[in-house]
């Protein structure tokens, strides 16, 4: 009999663990016979794209993920670097997606439970959180429900384990339409000394399982994340977890009470695919076998099958690797915080992947053919065919003001104040945030230290819409910019590639050049990649998502004290432009209220003025030149200037030479007020300083100029804007709040 | 001086806690809910979180903690009892304080700076403030609306026990527009004795100017102050 024949399993079979006929050939095959139903199932969960990367593995090997200050890359639960002081900074950003765009408040909150577990699992103490979340348009009621569920769900979870949500951003676009983007990104600190690895190691080393019980929520949550909505989507709702923050932060801190002693020998959480995903891992980084009985781990419910025990995904659980002779005092240890632990498998010399249900064997797979056996797949064909676009389409003859213009951006869903937002979420528990959200980047100082951490979220998918390569190397460098603008050195990145199915061509392409782009600034602008996650199928019915990365920045500052912050400070304060006067408006913001279509090609990017733009800032930060640094993003010129009288409370006054007598509004000039040139920062310092300014940039071969003063209350721009700031405040303070 | 900080499940203010009370100067220990002793504090803070998750109610769970026992005695014995946000909740609960703190009129949790108008200053913790003095600490909470009956309201504002109460910037009365939706705007009130306070901003969060207040560290030092002076407590001149 051929392997083939022994190949029995049904279509239907086969598409309950998301395998193609091809993929279950080549696992007959290689294990010389036929799985039984849970090695199947079991294999269906780690070869999925969630847990295996098989489509996005062979283009992620092209990320620079070494630097000097990199102490972990990618392959744990999360990446690490030094910041000095003997401390790491510990972060990663993760999808949770499709559970968010069937039930969002769950969705949600279990994506912030599974991110804070990916930190702490490594032994340090998260101390901020950051969401980047994309839905489809506001006015829409069940848009609404959505974007009211998940930040419920963010705040709910965040807010009872007392770790704060600090920044991140929020985008309204109708490719969202069916498939919400809820990523959830978390930062924490550890010593150098305490750093937990996820890596099984001494044969006999039993494992053991603490936190929640065991039940039937969120089985298959690997598969159903692993491939497209559909209208039977909503009865998935069983496949999404319930969270519980207050198990969860028991469970933290008895973890971080143990970060560090020698007694552990590695720690794992449970996150997709669940006791068989995470037992795999651990077992496979330390290149040993392990051998789970199923029958020794507590259940919430009677009746569970091993299969349902293995590939639930119930939350708040983690596993600890430990010699035989230290178990029961590390059991004590999670006792005190009242966590039930059972010790459920032991560490097996051989790359075997055993399971028991007692004294019954019923699985038996090889380690490497489990974890990374999965077939790869490359292109599925060739570059497709863009059409080119008309140059300069999509922004018809404007019918407003520029002032109307600048109210109508400032006001929209895509650019007014999130504070309705950030309000529900406690961003102020651990004493420690400096740079409060609604700036640039926030800004986390590090206990008993001078050290600050800038922290961002930022992707433009209208950029990587039009093209993939150019909108993620923007995403990089605005993250940057972000960062910079609180005084902060870039040190490192971590990113989360939302896209739609990637067996279409012209998505694997643009996945393709997205992470091309990544690589390309990071290289550039010497900033290692040190985690990620790659969400796909991302798509409903045939209608994808746009191509949507996002960029997780953390930056260094030495001393917090030093911080710039983004709003104008005091009257009589020069305003400046760093970078240049262009006119860009393909792919802006203008162009969606203008015409409401994305087309063109997006910015441009100079990615070495874009370097030298950055030490620039960074020299007149450190220097004290500056009163106010204010990244320039969606919006332009005009938004960034009106962004910084906001922030501050007072007003500006500019005039830009290549307006001209700016009659009209014609689209030249829109195109400097509104378009979205890249490396550009708005500052405002002391007149003193303007000399020294100027020095600096020509040293650094920057671009800049005087463009106007702080004071009043207006936001003005000669000959084109003067609308007061109390109008700019009402309209911003208003663009998330539901109209009757 | 010394101040005790609790530990329950839950609990996140606790390590914030412990930063001001060390700022300031002073030891602080923590007191584990299972456990009975109290470690010869001066004052006993009940500090914000989520205790027990807050699942059945806000403050309902703790108050049966064994440790919750020994602040009720320390409490009937004149100690100093200081319930912060979900300390306040559990105060409630435990009957050492009138009234109930209910779900915010928004229906939303809310996190942002608020200004408290000092209403009285003759109880140890804002004997150091003036009265009518405004300290800017911000508020972090789903459920801080204070909530009694006429009577007990009456009583409250007769024997001048309200603490603390949301205004304006410039010390103006909001009614009615605080983050919360509280009866009489009322942010942190005393016990009949004055040696309990609960209130529902963080005052733990605003002893720096790096963090954008430093009004809070009043309260802290207003407590050291109390508790060192000759050890008479100005519960001893009310009662």
């Amino acid at each position: 009999m051929t392997s083939v024949e022994l190949a029995v399993a049904s279509d239907s079979e086969l598409a309950e663990v998301a395998l193609t006929r091809a993929e279950y050939v080549h696992l007959v095959e290689s294990l010389g016979r036929e799985p039984n139903r849970l090695e199947l199932g079991i294999v269906g969960a780690l070869w999925s794209e969630h847990c295996s990367y098989k489509t996005s593995k062979p283009l992620l090997g092209t990320l620079p993920t070494k630097g000097p200050s990199v102490l972990q890359g990618p392959g744990e639960n999360a990446g690490a670097v030094d910041i000095g002081n003997g401390l790491a900074c510990v972060f990663k950003i993760e999808s949770h997606n499709h559970p968010s765009a069937i039930e969002p408040y769950q969705g949600a909150a279990t994506g912030v439970g599974g991110i804070l577990r990916d930190i702490f699992t490594m032994g340090a103490r998260p101390i901020a959180l950051l969401d980047s979340l994309r839905f489809g348009p506001l006015d829409e009621p069940h848009q609404r429900h959505l974007f009211d569920g998940v930040v419920a769900g963010i705040g709910g979870y965040g807010n009872c384990i007392g770790v704060p949500t600090v920044g991140g951003e929020l985008y309204f676009d109708k490719s969202y339409r069916t498939n919400c983007l809820v990523n959830a990104m978390c930062v924490g600190v550890v010593h150098h000394g305490k750093l937990t690895r996820a890596t099984a190691s001494g044969a006999g080393n039993l494992v053991l399982l603490v936190g929640a019980d065991t039940g039937r929520d969120g089985i298959h949550g690997a598969s159903f994340a692993s491939v497209v909505l559909d209208a039977d989507s909503a009865a998935r709702r069983p496949a999404v977890q319930v969270g519980n923050p207050f198990l969860e932060k028991c469970l933290m801190e008895a973890c971080l009470e143990l970060a560090g002693d020698p007694r552990v020998i590695a720690m794992q959480d449970l996150g997709a695919a669940g006791l068989c995903g995470s037992t795999a891992e651990l077992a496979h980084r330390g290149g040993c076998g392990i051998e789970v009985d199923v029958a020794r781990a507590s259940r919430r419910e009677t009746g569970m099958t091993p299969y349902e025990v293995m590939l639930s995904e119930s939350q708040e659980r983690m596993l600890i690797v430990a010699r035989p002779g230290d178990v029961r005092s590390l059991q004590e240890v999670f006792e005190r915080w009242d966590l039930h632990s059972d010790v459920i498998a032991v560490i097996l010399p051989d790359q075997r992947f055993v399971v028991r249900d007692g004294a019954e064997q019923v699985c038996d797979l090889p380690l490497d053919l489990l974890v990374d056996g999965a077939p790869l797949r490359g292109a599925p064909g060739p570059r497709p065919e863009r059409p080119q676009p008309p140059v300069a389409t999509g922004v018809p003859a404007p019918t407003w003001t520029s002032d109307e213009a600048l109210l109508a951006l400032m006001g929209s869903p895509n650019l007014g104040s999130r504070s309705s937002v950030y309000r529900r979420y406690d961003h102020q528990v651990g004493d420690a945030t400096v740079i409060l959200p609604g700036g640039d980047a926030a800004l986390v100082r590090v206990e008993g230290t001078t050290l600050g951490l800038a922290l961002a979220t930022d992707g433009n998918s209208r950029y990587t819409a039009l093209d993939a390569r150019q909108g993620a190397m923007i995403a990089v460098c605005e993250a940057a910019r972000n960062v910079v603008a609180t005084g902060a050195r870039p040190a490192a990145v971590t990113n989360c590639l939302n896209f739609a199915n990637p067996e279409h061509a012209d998505v694997w392409w643009d996945l393709h050049d997205a992470i091309e782009g990544i690589g390309d600034a990071c290289r550039a602008l010497e900033i290692p990649v040190v985690s990620g996650n790659v969400s796909l199928y991302n798509d409903t019915g045939g209608t994808g998502i746009d191509p949507t990365v996002v960029i997780g920045m953390v930056g260094v500052i030495d001393d917090v004290a030093r911080r710039c912050t983004a709003g104008f400070r005091d009257e009589g304060d020069l305003v400046g432009l760093v970078g240049p006067v262009a006119s860009e408006l393909d792919g802006s913001e203008y162009q969606r209220l203008a015409g409401g279509v994305n087309a063109g090609t997006p910015p441009g990017l100079d990615i070495d003025l874009e370097r030298r733009v950055h030490a620039f800032v960074l020299e007149a930060i450190e220097a004290g030149l500056l009163h106010s640094a204010h990244d320039c993003a969606e919006g332009g010129l005009a938004v960034a200037i009106a962004e910084s009288c906001l922030l501050g409370d007072i007003g500006a006054w500019v005039g830009i030479d290549e307006l001209g007598d700016g009659e009209g509004l014609i689209n030249g000039a829109a195109g400097i007020l509104f378009g979205e040139s890249q490396s550009r920062f708005v500052i405002s310092f002391a007149r003193e300083a303007l000399v020294r300014l100027h020095e600096l940039a020509g040293r650094h071969s920057v671009p800049f100029r005087g463009l106007g003063s702080v004071g009043g209350e207006r936001v003005g721009v000669t000959r084109c804007i003067d609308v007061s700031l109390a109008d700019v405040r009402r309209v911003h303070g208003g663009a998330l709040i539901e109209r009757e | 001086m010394k101040f005790g900080i609790a530990v329950f499940p839950g609990t996140w203010s606790d390590r914030d806690c412990k930063h001001a009370v060390e700022l300031a100067g002073h030891e602080a220990v923590m007191l584990w809910h299972k456990d009975r002793d109290l470690k010869g504090s001066d004052c006993v803070i009940l500090p914000g979180g989520f205790s027990y998750g807050d699942y059945l109610r806000a403050g309902a769970v703790a108050r049966f903690a064994p440790l919750m026992e020994s602040v009720t005695e320390f409490a009937s014995a004149g100690g100093l009892v200081w319930g912060i946000c979900n300390g306040f909740q559990i105060l409630c609960e435990a009957h050492l304080l009138p009234g109930a703190l209910t779900r915010n009129s928004s229906l939303e949790f809310r996190c942002a700076p608020t200004w408290l108008r000092v209403e009285t200053g003759d109880n140890a913790f804002t004997a150091g403030c003036a009265r009518g003095e405004v300290l800017q600490i911000p508020v972090s909470h789903g459920e801080g609306r204070y909530v009694a009956d006429e009577e007990t309201l009456d009583m409250l504002e007769r024997e001048q026990r309200v603490a603390f109460r949301y205004v304006r910037r410039d010390g103006s009365v909001v009614e009615g527009d605080t983050p919360n939706g509280s009866m009489h705007d009322i942010a942190g009130i005393v016990n009949e004795r004055r040696n309990v306070l609960g209130m529902m901003p963080h005052p733990e969060r605003a002893c720096e100017p790096l963090l954008g207040s430093s009004d809070g560290m009043q309260l802290f030092s207003s407590v050291a102050k109390a508790v060192s002076g000759n050890g008479v407590m100005p519960v001893a001149a009310v009662s």
